[in-house]
């Protein structure tokens, strides 16, 4: 067979760099132990020189005895594509979702009932909260786009990924990140920025895995053998690149010592306000949007296998999505000490946003275009499609509630977590889940997943689960807010606070079942998985001849 | 330079810049001799392995 590529190497030259560079940290993180004050951070500290050490290990390990050949197969195409890495994020993703919807399920268990707290400081709500959201949206979501985007930007460019080293560095050093962030939290280290609680070293330490990141994708991109990058490049690419540049800036911040945890934000007042949200709602549109589009633009096409509908407007999907969402993060603060305008801006561009997020659902599922039958079939296929469709009622229900007179009723109220979970169990997760189990079978080179059956049990349990979770966070949202609005004939507040908070048990109650039930779907999508990459049940591995019936 | 200033550029050039980036991208994205690069990139998925 021919190959397009010799097979890959590692120099001698990266190795000796990446031990220099892992033997700083090594120095930086045992000066951190020795000077600080704070016992969280010295513990932070030994995690850091265990992994750095461990990483100087693994990096002479590679090539190691083989004059630095990468053990590689070469594709039928014969590209020596790197999966190794792919698979990592894929086990790390499924890992990670379940601890943090478990997490999830549990939080929604306290809200239910408060004494789950167990009295203890690393299991308050405070705490365990920002692990939850941020288990799930980087440590899932983020394994999966890892997972996804070094997949896709491969295969639709037919090079290997650029570096050896970097990819896994990538991977390693972003598992770091997210065990420094978690660790953190239960132990009372936060800057309190929503969805940006980690402290300034765990800033920074993610700002060098970000770059590398990006290094790895543009330097692929840089190899391809197609002249034109395919669309879902594109989304990959936006997503990167604006997650380094929100990142930054909202973290820009003032340590009050290099070996102490605490420090003081460079904004503060209203402009921190707005900082805070034109990261939080960016983060919303390029790390749980963008990115997970670019895996529908190759996963829908590649599973359905039908053509993208339209690919012009794919083109204008992106232009349009890309350029309106990184206006949209003042609706956050409606009714604040924003300025007006800055709020009906932020109004505004929430509202445009409608028609891009419209366009690229209607061009997702309307790739199904020829292979409608292919849904009574194919759960997996099912659950991309459902995704769309949560994808577009959730751009539906998004720019209504960025209207400011809307806002007025639901900005507080348990409608906000119901429609963050509309997009982020409807949309993200399920299309996260589509990828997983196409990515499986086709990295340890699987005919079929273990059962198809059990995607469909999954598809239903967590779909009734999240059904549960947000028609409770509705009908529970909008009784929130109304009773808040409610006066007497003579002007005084109908209600007293905890009156509200009373009303809203039953809703808790129905909210945490429908969640228990989303982590049961999950663990039987671990289990699948699981049996896929062994080979069990239908996951024959490819070329081995299947016994006649 | 102050806050009225910087509104004012964003109310105007600013309004201006987004307005003509979307026409280049639809312009782009329906140029004809374009037509084949795209039928050709929306089976991208599509190919082998």
């Amino acid at each position: 067979m021919t190959t397009l590529d010799s097979p890959p190497t590692v120099s001698n030259m990266a190795k000796g760099s990446m031990t220099l560079f892992l033997g700083v940290g090594v120095l930086l993180a045992l000066l951190i132990v020795a000077k600080t004050t704070s016992a969280a951070m010295a513990f932070h500290g030994y995690i850091m020189i265990f992994a750095f050490t461990l990483g100087i290990v693994g990096v002479i390990n590679l090539g190691f005895g083989k004059g630095g050949r990468i053990t590689a197969e070469a594709s039928p195409a014969g590209v020596f594509y790197n999966d190794g890495v792919i698979k990592a994020c894929v086990i790390a993703a499924v890992f990670w979702g379940i601890v943090a919807f478990l997490a999830g399920d549990i939080l929604a268990w306290q809200m239910s009932y408060p004494a789950l707290d167990l009295g203890l400081p690393w299991t308050n709500f405070g705490r365990l909260r920002p692990l939850h959201t941020s288990a799930a949206i980087f440590a899932f979501g983020g394994n999966v786009l890892l997972a996804s985007s070094f997949y896709v930007v491969q295969r639709t460019s037919k090079a290997r990924l650029a570096g050896e080293i970097a990819p896994w560095f990538v991977f390693w050093g972003y598992q770091l990140f997210i065990v420094l962030a978690a660790t953190g939290y239960l132990l009372g280290i936060t800057q309190s920025r929503e969805y940006a609680e980690p402290e300034w070293y765990v800033d920074i330490w993610l700002t060098i895995v970000w770059v590398v990141y990006l290094l790895v994708f543009l330097g692929t991109l840089w190899r391809r053998r197609e002249p034109h990058i395919y669309v879902a490049n594109w989304f990959f690419l936006s997503f990167i690149i604006t997650i380094a540049m929100i990142h930054v800036v909202n973290n820009l911040a003032v340590p009050v010592s290099f070996t102490e945890p605490k420090s003081y934000s460079l904004f503060s007042g209203v402009q921190d306000a707005l900082v805070q949200w034109w990261y939080g709602h960016s983060a919303v549109g390029f790390f749980l949007t963008a990115g997970f589009l670019g895996i529908m633009y190759y996963f829908v096409p590649k599973r359905a296998q039908r053509p993208v509908y339209s690919y012009r407007l794919s083109i204008i999907h992106f232009w349009s999505l890309i350029f309106l969402y990184i206006w949209a993060g003042p609706h956050h603060l409606f009714y604040t000490a924003l300025p007006e305008w800055t709020q009906t801006l932020g109004m505004t561009f929430s509202i445009m946003l409608w028609m891009p997020s419209w366009g690229g659902m209607i061009n997702g599922l309307m790739t199904l275009n020829g292979a409608w039958d292919k849904l009574r079939t194919d759960p997996v296929l099912k659950m991309l499609a459902v995704s769309i469709a949560f994808y577009g009622m959730v751009t539906f229900e998004g720019p209504l509630m960025a209207i400011k007179a809307v806002n007025s009723l639901s900005h507080y109220t348990n409608w906000t977590i119901g429609h963050v979970h509309s997009g982020t169990l409807g949309w993200v997760s399920y299309v996260s889940f589509g990828a997983l189990y196409c990515l499986v079978p086709w990295l340890w080179k699987r005919k079929e997943l273990y059962s198809l059956k059990l995607v469909n049990m999954h598809f239903w349990i967590s779909a009734i689960g999240i059904v549960l979770y947000i028609t409770a966070m509705w009908v529970g949202g909008i009784t929130q807010g109304l009773m808040w609005r409610a006066y007497d004939n003579l002007g005084f507040l109908k209600y007293s606070f905890v009156e509200t908070v009373e009303a809203m048990h039953p809703y808790y109650i129905i909210r945490a079942v429908g969640g228990l039930l989303f982590v049961i779907g999950a663990l039987i999508m671990a289990y699948n998985l699981w049996r896929t990459a062994r080979g069990h049940g239908d996951a024959v591995p490819i070329g081995q001849a299947v016994p006649a019936e | 330079m102050t806050h009225q200033d910087v509104a004012n550029f964003a109310e105007s050039w600013g309004l201006a810049f987004l307005f003509i980036m979307f026409v280049v991208a639809v312009v782009y994205a329906y140029w004809p001799g374009y037509k084949k690069k795209f039928t050709k990139a929306a089976s991208r998925p599509l190919d082998e392995e």
